[in-house]
């Protein structure tokens, strides 16, 4: 029953990559027969590209690219899926100590509150505009990611236009610190540790976490190529049952410890244990002055369902690739991006039931702005937004 | 081949030597506009500045995802651009990952053409690491050859051996113990230190 061939398993060494390497270097894919080489790689591009052909088996990705490659918008189509998710939000907003005194002399009430913060940086852009300053840069990690979607939904909801009022450029995550630091960019929406080194170096701040933006956003996920997973069902329910007990293992407190100490090795995020021990935590110096802030929602790992992939995130992520003008709206469209999401693989290996607890939002996905998402009317979803490409 | 001449190619890597050793294949083929970039500030502006028909850029390189951006409806694009040749070409595709260069192509050249540069690529990227792994060899080599000269002086000294004995020794001791014998130096090394 089980897979004697090696597997090949792409990944970015950031937190989000918990599952999947405690699943291998604790020992769970082992124990379901299966024989995994991860492979640390430095670009979003190059994960997409090894997968799609081949190089890879399964890739930690970001869920907008699993869904682009489905939609053949941005590269070339490859039918991808996703019976796993591998964490839900984790991302940061993170200013320049010029922005964030900018902000507070603009906020008009609590700057905690994204709606507080959008208007303040409407306020700034406007008078940036007035003065003839140039615009502000923000910096994202890939034009198909929740990073970018959660920076324009935010600014936007002010009215702030993401691609006329300011500048999104793309960032490698390991160069956005030194971005801050020789000015190129204001802002940048990034995953762990790259917030945190920018507050401990004293030239930003955290001004949100992206769970602040939406309550329940998909963020990487375990990305197979279709085909292959079609060959392979074995592999794929002994990857599944693997994740599920990865998840289980980092979400379970007694065992933070060790799961820092495994995801922070030299070979996989070669940091100090410490660094991501605040994000699991999700407890993180949110400024220079030393104050935190905690969140229990910072970054889910497989906790109250989030590692059921959740059709109703995919049509959101699909929604913020048609408000943005990067993939025209239809129903085939929208099925194929939902279809990305394989909860019924989800369930088949690890059974029905692992849904979000009440409490969670009900539309999926908790957006702290707007009416609540209705993921198969998305022509009501794009009406609500005066800020849009369509 | 004429009009290829005329093709504006810009090579993004992170190696100095590499880069310029693509650039000499590509000019000996006969492409006399190629450009290189270095570093990573505001690299996608001076893309657009020298407004390129391909971009040629190493795997290693992080600005990979940068690139991407090309791909964005937005004020910046100026054309649309295709990755790599078309999607039926996986072949050139998969050669140009494995052997760690990616190319980003403006829409509307030939594939021929195409495949030409990226052939050119290919051979040069594998050269540059087949020139990388024989230097690696020859600096583990002369490694290799200090430690066994530094034991052989530890055996020459305590035992009072020759030369010749020295060596002779760490040559069985190696043999016996199915050990290299740089390693049984190493060792020898280490012991003295330890003892001293």
């Amino acid at each position: 029953m089980t897979a004697s061939k090696k597997l090949r398993i792409g990944f970015i060494p950031l937190v989000d990559a918990a599952a999947l390497i405690v699943a291998i270097d604790k020992g769970f894919a082992a124990e379901e027969g299966l024989d995994v080489e991860l492979v640390r790689e430095v670009s979003w591009s190059n994960v997409r590209d090894k997968l799609n052909i081949g190089l890879f088996d399964a890739a930690h990705l970001l869920a907008p690219v699993a869904i682009a490659s489905n939609l053949g918008i941005g590269h070339v189509r490859v039918p991808i899926i996703a019976p796993f998710n591998l964490g839900l939000n984790g991302n940061a907003i993170t200013v320049t100590n010029a922005l964030k005194k900018a902000l507070e002399d603009k906020a008009e009430g609590d700057l905690t509150d994204p709606k507080v913060s959008a208007k303040a940086l409407a306020a700034i852009v406007a008078e940036r505009k007035r003065k003839g300053q140039p615009p502000l840069n923000f910096g994202m990690t890939f034009p198909f990611s929740t990073h970018n979607y959660q920076l324009r939904f935010w600014m936007a909801s002010a009215g702030v236009d993401p691609d006329e009022d300011v500048q999104m450029v793309v960032l490698p995550p390991p160069f956005m610190v030194e971005s801050i630091v020789n000015g190129h960019v204001d802002a940048f929406c990034v995953g762990a540790p790259w917030n945190s080194v920018a507050v401990d170096l004293g030239i930003a701040h955290i001004l949100h976490f992206v769970s602040e933006i939406l309550q329940r956003a998909a963020e990487k996920v375990l990305a197979l190529r279709t085909a292959w997973a079609a060959e392979n069902p074995e592999s794929v329910a002994a990857l599944l049952r693997a994740h599920k007990k990865a998840a289980d293992f980092i979400e379970d407190e007694a065992n933070r410890e060790e799961s820092c100490r495994i995801i922070s090795a030299p070979n996989r995020l070669n940091v100090a244990p410490e660094i991501t021990r605040r994000t699991l935590d999700g407890r993180l110096k949110v400024s220079p002055d030393g104050s935190y802030r905690e969140s229990n929602r910072y970054l889910m790992v497989g906790r109250r369902g989030a590692a059921r992939p959740d059709p109703a995130q995919a049509s959101w992520l699909y929604a913020q690739m048609v408000r943005w003008g990067q993939a025209p709206l239809s129903e085939n469209l929208l099925n194929a991006a939902r279809t990305t999401f394989r909860p019924d693989l989800y369930d088949d290996v690890l059974g029905a039931g692992d849904l979000p607890p009440s409490g969670e939002p009900k539309d999926g996905v908790g957006a702290f702005d707007g009416p609540p998402f209705d993921p198969l009317d998305l022509e009501k979803h794009l009406a609500t937004w005066n800020v849009r490409r369509r | 081949m004429h009009s290829d001449s005329n093709l504006k190619i810009i090579i993004v890597d992170d190696s100095p030597v590499r880069a310029a050793i693509l650039e000499e294949g590509l000019r000996d083929a006969g492409h006399l506009h190629v450009i290189r970039l270095e570093g990573t500030d505001n690299l996608l502006e001076r893309i657009y500045a020298i407004d390129p028909d391909v971009i040629l850029i190493d795997l290693e390189n992080p600005s990979r995802d940068v690139l991407e951006q090309m791909f964005r409806v937005s004020r910046a694009v100026k054309r649309p651009i295709a990755m790599f040749v078309d999607q039926s070409d996986s072949a050139s595709i998969a050669a140009a990952v494995d052997a760690g260069v990616s190319s980003y192509i403006v829409d509307g050249l030939k594939k021929d053409r195409i495949k030409h540069i990226l052939d050119i690529s290919i051979s040069r990227f594998n050269a540059f690491s087949r020139i990388s792994t024989e230097l690696e060899q020859t600096k583990s080599a002369l490694e290799e050859r200090k430690v066994i000269d530094r034991a052989k002086g530890i055996l020459m000294k305590r035992k009072e051996l020759s030369e010749e004995q020295a060596y002779a020794l760490l040559r069985t001791t190696a043999q016996n113990e199915k050990k290299k014998i740089a390693d049984i130096a190493q060792s020898i090394i280490t012991a003295a230190e330890l003892l001293k």
